[in-house]
C-alpha cells in the first residue's frame, strides 16, 4: 500500500505534466534551483567538516531547526499543502490507518521541497566526516529529522485546514495568519541589533535547540562525536517520541477528517438585494466591477494572494526604527500599490471556467479589464493612500505627502495597467474555487514567480520617471519636484492605465476561446 | 413584456422581445447551419467534420455516447471553442467571423462549467443581463420572473455556491435565457434536475419553440428526447449518424433501440457474474 501510493504520486505528477507543459517547467525551474541551493550548500558542509567540532554542532543545529521551523510554517502561510495526494480523496476507500499515514507521509519525498531536504540533511554527514560513527550517526538522524518535517508539516497544514474548512471560519482564519507576520518585524530587529552579539549567544541558543524537536535531529552526531553516550542516547529517545507524538497526531486528525469529511461550504448568508454589483453603473464593466468586487471579499483567495500588503507599513515601520533616517517606512506605500494593483493578474485564472459567462455573453475586452481593474482600484486606494499619508505626518515631515502620494498613485496605476495587459494573456494554475487558499498546485509556484517578477520588473521600468523626481525632491528638498511627482504619478499612470486597458482589452477579443481553453486546462 | 397568469401560462414571453417581422420566417430556414466543423486535441479527433442544419422554430436534440462529440460541438457553435476547420452560422452569421453579433442571438448553458458561485442567484442573473449591456429595469424585471418560474424565489438570496446540482442548473439556464435569445443551445439541461423542475423547463422550453425560438438540447435521455424533440441528430465518435426529424431517424423502431443500432455496443450477458449479495 506504502509503495502504491508513492507509485500514485509519481503517476500523478507524471499525468499533470501532460495536462499542461508549463507545470513542467515550473517543476523544472523549481528542481534546477533546488539542485543548485543544494549543491552549494553540500560544498558549504564540506568545508564545515574542517572546522572545530563545537562550531560544526553550533551551525548545524542552527540551520536544521531554522529549516524544521520551516517546515512548520511556510506551507500553512505561503506555499501551501502539497495538493497533488489529498487526503480527503481517500475517504471512501477502506485504507488502514497505518498505511495511508505512512504512505502519505513518504510521499512527501517526491517533489523538490521534500526531496531537497532529505539530500541535506543525510548530506550533513560530510560535516562531521572526521570520525566515522559519527557521520554514519548524522545519516540516519538526517534521514529521520526530514522525515520529521515532512510529518511536522503535514500536521500543521491539515490542523488549519480542519480549523478553516468552514467558509465563515475560513474568513477569519485568513485574516489571523497576519499575527505571526506581525512578529516578523521584531525578529528583524533582533537580527540588526548586532551581529557580534548573535555570534556570542549562538552555541548556548544550539545548546537549548538541541533538546527541542527543531534540533535534536541535527545534535544527535555531535554526541556520538563527543563520546557522550548517556547524553546522546536520552536526546535519541527524546528525538523518536518527538517524531511519534507529531506522526501520530497528525494520523489522528488525518481520521478524524477521513472519517468526517467536511464539506467545504455551507452557513453561509447571502444577501437580499444586489449587493454590490448595486454599487456600481448598470453596464457591462459596471457589472464586473461589482463581481470583482464581491469576491475580494467573499473569496478567500483573493485575501490570501495579498495576505503580507497590510503588514508592509508595520514591517518597514519596524524596520526603519532599527536604522537612524525614518524613510524606509516610505516604501511601503508603492510598494503595496504594486503588489495590490499587480493582484488583478490572476484574475482569470481565479474565475476558472466561469469565465465562460464572459464568452458567451460577448462581453467586449475593454469592459472586461475596466470592470476588474476598477475593483481592485477602488479596494486598494484608500489603503496605499493612507500608507502614503500617515507615516509622513507621524514623523513630522507633512510636505513628504505630496511627493509619496504621486509616487503612489503612478504604482498603482500602472502596475493596474500592466497587470490588465498581462492577465489577457496568460494564465496559471492556481486555487481552484472554493478550494483551501493555503494548498498550491505542484509547479505553479515557479511559473507564478516568473510571470510576477517579469511584470513586476516591467512595472518598475514605468516607474522611473516618478522614482527619479522623489529622490530628486529628497536630495534638493524643493516643493517643486514633489509636486511635478504627484503631476507625473497621475498623468503617466492614467495613460499606462488606458493603454493596458485598450491593449488587453484587444488581446481578449481576439484570444477569449483560447483563454477559456487555458483556464479548463488549468482545472 | 406580458405575463400571462393561468394554470399552464406561467412561462414568460421571451420569444417576441427580440421580434422581427421576419420571426414569421418559412418553416424549415435553418436556425443554425454547421459545415465541415472538426476538432482535434492531441492526436485524438472529437468532432470529425460534421455537418448540421438545425431549422428555425425546432426542438433539436443531440444525442450520442459518452465522449461522442457533443459538449465539443456545441462548444464550438457557441464561441467558446475555436474550431480547427468548419464553420458554424446562427441565423446567418458567421459565429467566428462576427462573434459579437452571432452571441446576441445565442443564449447557452455550457455543461461542466464552474459558474460565478459567490454571487446570490438573483446577483448571478442580474450579472449576466448587465453583462450583455441590457437596462437595468428589464433586468431586473426579468430577474425576478426568472427565479420564480424556475422555483428559485426563496433561494434567489442563498448564495450559489450552497446550491444542489439541480438548483445550479436551473440558475445557469436562467442566465441562458435573460437576454430572451433566438436559439436556445443548452449542454445536458437536464441532468440532477428533479422531475417536478424537469417538466417546468420542459414546458418552458416548448413554449419558446412554440413562440418561434429555437432549442438544441444534448442529452443522454433517449425516451425525453422522443417525446420532447422534434429533429434529432445522434452522434458517435466525432461523426453525425444520423440527423432528421425524430420520426425520420427511429423509423419504426423507439429512439433508443434505434440509437443502440446505430452506435453499437450493447452487451448482454457475460456481465458481472459476481456482483450478487
Amino acid at each position: 500500500m506504502v509503495a502504491q501510493l508513492i507509485r500514485l504520486k509519481a503517476r500523478l505528477l507524471a499525468n499533470s505534466f501532460r495536462r499542461s507543459p508549463w507545470q513542467l517547467v515550473g517543476v523544472i525551474l523549481g528542481a534546477a534551483y533546488g539542485l543548485f541551493l543544494a549543491v552549494m550548500l553540500i560544498i558549504g558542509m564540506v568545508g564545515l567538516g574542517s572546522q572545530e567540532p563545537e562550531l560544526v554542532r553550533t551551525v548545524l543545529v542552527c540551520a536544521v531547526s531554522a529549516v524544521v521551523l520551516g517546515w512548520a510554517i511556510v506551507p500553512v502561510l505561503f506555499s501551501g499543502a502539497d495538493a497533488t495526494l489529498d487526503p480527503a480523496r481517500f475517504s471512501t476507500f477502506p485504507v488502514p490507518r497505518r498505511e495511508l499515514t505512512a504512505g502519505l507521509l513518504l510521499t512527501g519525498f517526491i517533489g523538490t521541497p521534500g526531496a531537497v531536504t532529505l539530500v541535506l540533511f543525510v548530506a550533513a554527514a560530510a560535516a562531521w566526516r572526521q570520525s566515522g560513527p559519527a557521520a554514519l550517526t548524522a545519516v540516519v538522524a538526517g534521514a529521520l529529522g526530514a522525515l520529521f518535517c515532512l510529518a511536522l508539516a503535514r500536521l500543521t497544514t491539515t490542523a488549519a485546514l480542519a480549523l478553516t474548512s468552514k467558509r465563515r471560519f475560513r474568513e477569519v482564519a485568513t485574516v489571523l495568519v497576519f499575527i505571526p507576520l506581525v512578529a516578523l518585524g521584531p525578529i528583524l530587529g533582533g537580527l540588526q541589533a548586532g551581529i557580534s552579539a548573535v555570534f556570542d549567544v549562538l552555541p548556548h541558543v544550539a545548546d537549548v535547540l538541541a533538546w527541542t524537536p527543531l534540533g535534536v535531529f541535527a545534535a544527535l552526531p555531535g554526541d556520538v562525536l563527543a563520546g557522550e553516550w548517556a547524553t546522546g542516547g536520552a536526546r535519541l529517545l527524546l528525538a523518536l517520541a518527538y517524531l511519534a507524538v507529531v506522526v501520530w497526531a497528525w494520523s489522528v486528525l488525518l481520521m478524524r477528517s477521513l472519517q468526517n469529511p467536511v464539506q467545504a461550504s455551507g452557513g453561509s448568508k447571502g444577501s437580499l438585494g444586489l449587493g454590490m454589483l448595486a454599487w456600481f453603473p448598470a453596464t457591462p464593466w459596471g457589472a464586473i466591477a461589482g463581481r470583482s468586487l464581491t469576491y475580494w471579499f467573499k473569496d478567500p483567495r483573493y485575501a490570501a494572494g495579498i495576505v503580507v500588503v497590510p503588514l508592509l507599513p508595520f514591517i518597514l515601520w519596524y524596520a526603519s526604527s532599527q536604522t537612524p533616517t525614518p524613510y524606509m517606512v516610505y516604501a511601503a506605500a508603492p510598494l503595496m500599490a504594486v503588489m495590490m494593483g499587480f493582484s488583478i493578474s490572476a484574475d482569470i485564472s481565479y474565475d476558472s471556467t466561469a469565465f465562460s459567462l464572459h464568452v458567451t455573453t460577448a462581453v467586449r475586452g475593454v469592459h472586461d479589464r475596466a470592470g476588474r481593474a476598477l475593483a481592485c482600484g477602488v479596494l486598494a486606494l484608500p489603503l496605499v493612500m493612507a500608507a502614503a499619508i500617515v507615516p509622513p505626518l507621524v514623523i513630522g515631515r507633512p510636505g513628504d505627502v505630496v511627493a509619496l502620494a504621486g509616487l503612489t498613485v503612478g504604482a498603482l496605476l500602472s502596475a493596474l495597467g500592466v497587470a490588465s495587459v498581462a492577465s489577457a494573456r496568460w494564465t496559471y494554475a492556481v486555487v481552484q474555487p472554493g478550494e483551501n487558499p493555503f494548498k498550491s498546485p505542484p509547479g505553479a509556484g515557479a511559473r507564478a514567480a516568473l510571470t510576477q517578477l517579469a511584470t513586476m520588473g516591467v512595472a518598475f521600468l514605468l516607474l522611473i520617471p516618478e522614482i527619479a523626481l522623489v529622490i530628486t525632491y529628497f536630495v534638493t528638498d524643493r516643493a517643486l519636484f514633489a509636486w511635478l511627482a504627484l503631476a507625473v504619478g497621475l498623468a503617466a499612470g492614467s495613460v499606462l492605465l488606458t493603454v493596458g486597458i485598450r491593449v488587453g482589452g484587444r488581446w481578449i477579443d481576439t484570444r477569449m476561446p483560447e483563454l477559456m481553453q487555458a483556464v479548463t486546462l488549468n482545472k | 413584456m406580458t405575463t400571462v397568469n393561468g394554470p399552464d401560462c406561467y412561462i414568460v414571453d421571451m420569444s417576441n422581445l427580440n421580434a422581427d417581422p421576419t420571426t414569421a420566417r418559412p418553416a424549415g430556414a435553418p436556425a443554425i447551419v454547421v459545415r465541415g466543423l472538426g476538432k482535434h486535441f492531441a492526436d485524438k479527433v472529437a468532432v470529425n467534420g460534421i455537418d448540421l442544419d438545425v431549422p428555425a422554430g425546432s426542438f433539436y436534440g443531440l444525442v450520442g455516447p459518452n465522449g461522442a462529440g457533443k459538449t465539443t460541438t456545441l462548444s464550438m457553435a457557441t464561441g467558446l471553442l475555436r474550431p480547427d476547420a468548419g464553420s458554424v452560422w446562427v441565423h446567418g452569421v458567421d459565429v467566428w467571423r462576427e462573434p459579437l453579433k452571432a452571441k446576441t442571438m445565442l443564449g447557452v448553458l455550457a455543461d461542466g462549467v464552474r459558474l460565478f458561485d459567490r454571487l446570490t442567484g438573483r446577483q448571478l442573473v442580474t450579472y449576466s443581463g448587465r453583462l450583455r449591456g441590457m437596462d437595468p429595469e428589464t433586468v431586473a424585471e426579468r430577474t425576478e420572473d426568472l427565479l420564480r418560474v424556475l422555483d428559485l424565489e426563496d433561494a434567489g438570496s442563498k448564495l450559489v455556491v450552497d446550491y444542489s446540482a439541480g438548483m445550479t442548473k436551473k440558475i445557469a439556464l436562467a442566465t441562458a435565457l435573460i437576454h430572451s435569445p433566438r436559439v436556445l443551445v443548452l449542454d445536458e439541461p437536464f441532468e440532477a434536475v428533479d422531475p417536478v423542475s424537469a417538466a417546468n423547463i420542459r414546458s418552458i422550453l416548448t413554449d419558446y419553440v412554440g413562440r418561434g425560438g429555437t432549442v438544441i438540447v444534448s442529452s443522454h435521455v433517449m425516451d425525453l428526447v422522443q417525446r420532447m424533440c422534434t429533429h434529432v441528430a445522434v452522434i458517435a465518435a466525432g461523426n453525425v449518424m444520423a440527423a432528421g426529424t425524430v420520426d425520420e431517424v427511429r423509423g419504426s423502431e423507439s429512439l433508443e433501440d434505434r440509437f443502440v443500432d446505430l452506435v453499437g455496443g450493447r452487451s448482454d450477458g457475460g456481465g458481472l457474474q459476481w456482483l450478487r449479495s
